[in-house]
Order: structure tokens, then sequence, then C-alpha cells
């Protein structure tokens, strides 16, 4: 009986360090399969300026999906970015606009949107058709160097 | 002529000194090798192990537990005073799961797991050497090295990684506890920046192999001890010491080795 009790206590161990690797794998790394209580919407951009995978997507601040795929689209020539939004979400209009933020002064880029007029609904495959790329600081400064050479 | 003789009586020191320490190195290599490649005997090595998974595993598992939620706990409170300071308070999670996956999970683990099991484990080899039950056990025919040592060093193989992994786990809701629930970052942010940074293969797995290292270089060191012991109390005792503090060095000097190759561009 006390071998059993070790026996079974020592299957604990394992197990728990088992479901610690995948605790780890899915919370803290974010590394997930298909995931269905998801959609997924698409947005371009003309340039996403540091925009990575498993960036936020939020609304009002609130998150509302992450950034699963970044590509270029190689007709259009722009970045494709594919976004999967939490299910629950299901009330954005087909003209929402998305726009590439900053958080704080140095924290990373997330996907900022904002909402419509429309009745209809962004769905599955949806395209986001309104988009502000993010903010390049050297080409603000740029720009702002030339208007004041033009002066 | 006296000059000259006591040059050579130097020389012949140091020679005996490395003489020794390289035959040590030698017989510990032998241990290893023996115990880890001599057919094994799957019906009782099975359960022998289980038992000492018991011993050096389950009943670390406290410690390493409420190690783990302390040091989270900390890694989130230090990192949001010093990150708020620049508005960069959602970088939180990203700090406490990078710092503890690549990095104190392993280390602190296998600091924690030689003191808490190497030492245990040169003092149980060591007490049965002094005590000539291995002696005995070499008289009525069974090796020693296959009985003794072979389950206690697959015990510390297996165990390593896990606990380090239920280290860095619980150290990184440690650190959400404080810095979400305690401190108010926002939760979406804390996660999504925690998953943005960390990466499966390249820190988790890099941290287990580190455990996994830090495991053979214990329970290596412990059953090499144990066995070289001197038979006495006093002698226990320095061989228990002498655990403890080259398992600790080979940790911290293998933790450097092994973070220059994985995480370094050396």
């Amino acid at each position: 009986m006390r071998t059993r009790n070790v026996e079974i206590l020592v299957g604990i161990f394992l197990v728990a360090g088992m479901l610690a690797v995948l605790a780890l794998a899915v919370n803290v790394s974010g590394y997930s399969g298909a995931n269905s209580d998801t959609y997924k919407v698409y947005a371009h951009f003309d340039n996403i300026g540091g925009l990575t995978n498993k960036a936020e997507v939020t609304l009002a601040g609130v998150q509302i999906g992450t950034v699963t795929d970044i590509s270029i689209d190689s007709q259009l020539l722009v970045a494709k970015v594919e976004m999967e939004i939490f299910s629950e979400v299901n009330y954005l209009s087909i003209d929402s606009s998305v726009q590439i933020l900053t958080s704080g002064l140095l924290g990373g880029k997330y996907i900022g949107l904002s909402v419509g007029a429309e009745e209809e609904v962004l769905v599955d495959g949806s395209l986001i058709e309104d988009s502000q790329s993010a903010l390049v600081l050297e080409e603000l400064i740029g720009k702002f160097l030339f208007d004041k050479v033009s002066d | 002529m006296k000059n000259i003789e006591s040059l050579l009586d130097g020389f012949a020191a140091i020679g005996r000194v490395s003489l020794d320490k390289l035959a040590g190195l030698g017989r510990a290599t032998m241990v290893i090798a023996y115990a880890l490649l001599v057919l094994p005997q799957p019906s009782t090595n099975i359960s022998l192990t289980i038992k000492q998974l018991f011993n050096v595993g389950v009943k670390s598992l406290l410690i390493i537990v409420v190690s783990g939620l302390f040091i989270g706990m900390v890694l989130g409170l230090q990192g949001y005073t010093i990150l708020v300071d620049f508005g960069s308070e959602e970088a939180v999670g990203q700090m406490v799961a990078l710092s503890l996956v690549r990095e104190l999970a392993p280390v602190v683990t296998a600091l924690l797991f030689a003191g808490r099991a190497g030492s245990a484990l040169t003092a149980e080899i060591g007490l049965m050497k002094a005590t000539e039950q291995l002696a005995s056990l070499e008289m009525i025919g069974v090796d020693p090295l296959r009985r003794i040592v072979a389950p206690r060093l697959w015990a510390g193989f297996i165990s390593m990684p896990i606990l380090s992994m239920i280290f860095a786990i619980v150290g990184v809701y440690g650190g959400a506890l404080v810095s979400i629930e305690w401190l108010g970052v926002y939760s979406g942010s804390f996660w999504s920046v925690m998953q943005q940074s960390v990466d499966f293969y390249d820190d988790v797995l890099n941290g287990m192999i580190k455990a996994f290292v830090f495991g053979i270089a214990i329970t290596w060191v412990a059953v090499y001890q144990g066995l070289e012991s001197i038979p006495t109390s006093e002698g226990i005792s320095q061989s228990t010491t002498r655990t403890v503090v080259y398992s600790s060095l080979m940790i911290l000097a293998l933790d450097f080795v092994l973070t220059a190759l994985m995480f370094g561009d050396i």
C-alpha cells in the first residue's frame, strides 16, 4: 500500500510537470494551435513600422484580439495583417478603421480599432478597408526638416 | 644539492595533486558510464527509480513552489516600480516571464535542488559506504552502481526539468498576481506583451535544456562525492559540504556557458 502511495504521488508529480510545460507554452509563450473561439479579419497597411505577431488589437484601449500573421500582399505590394478577434466581440461594423499605435513612449506597437456607423458587421475573412499606418519617427523628422528648409 | 631536492619535491607535490584530480575525474566518468550504460534491469530499476523520484522530486516540490511564487512576486513588484517611471508598466509581464523562463527558474531551482536533494544523496550513499552496505551488496553479487546509483541518477535527470518548469509557471502567476491584482496593470497587455516576447522553442525549451544539464551536474557530483567519501562521520560531512559547493559553482559556470551558446551571439 505504501509503494502504491509513492507511485501515485510520483505520477501526480510527472503530470504536474507536463501541465507546467503546457501552461508555459499556451499562456506564457502564446503557442496556440487553431483557436476556435476567434474569427479572422484582415487589413492592409502601407507601413507596419515594427508591429509584430501576437501584438494586441484593441477597441477603446481594451484588448479584443491579437495579430496572428503579417505578410506582403504580392499584388498590391503592401503589408497584409491578419488579426484574430475574440468571437464574443461580434459587433464591429464593416466600416471600422484600424490604426497602428504605440503604447507609452517606449512601448510596443499595437492595433487600435475604431468602430464605424454601418449596420453590417465584420465576419470571418472580412477586410478592413480603412487603415492608417504606423507613425515612423524618421519620416516625421524628415518631413519636419524639409518644411523648415523650404520656409 | 639540497635546493634541487626541495625543488623536485615541489614538482612531485604538483604532480601528485594533478594526478589525483585526474584520477578522480576518471573514476567519476566510470561511475556515470557504468551506472547508465550497463544493461538495465527494467523490472527492478523502474520501481527503484520511482522511489527515488519520490525522494528527490516530490519531496522538493514544496520548497520549489514556495520560492517560485515569492521570486515571481518580487520580480513583479520590482519590475513595476522601475517600469512605471517610463510609462511602460505593461512590459512587466515580459520582464517577469523572460527572466524566469530563461534564467531564474533553471538556476534557482538547481541551487535549491543541490541543497535539498544533492546533499541528501551524498549523505545517504556516504553512510551506506561507511556502514559497509555497498561492500555487502557487492558480496551478495548485486552491483551497487546498478542497484543504488543508477536509479538516483535517473531520478535527478528527470526531476530537475520538471521542477524548473513548475518553478517558472508558479513564478509567472506570482508576478501576474502582484502586477494585475495588486498594482493594477491591465491584464490584456500584461499577457499579450508577454506572449509577444516569449518564444516556446527559444525560451521555454532552452530553459528546460538548461535545467536538464544542471540536473546531470548536480546528481553526478552528489553521487560521486558519496561514493568517494571518507567513511567516517567527519568524512561524510565534508563530502556533503563539497557536494553543495561544487554543484553550485558548476551550475553558475555552466549557466554562463549555456546562456552564451543559447542567447548570446558569441
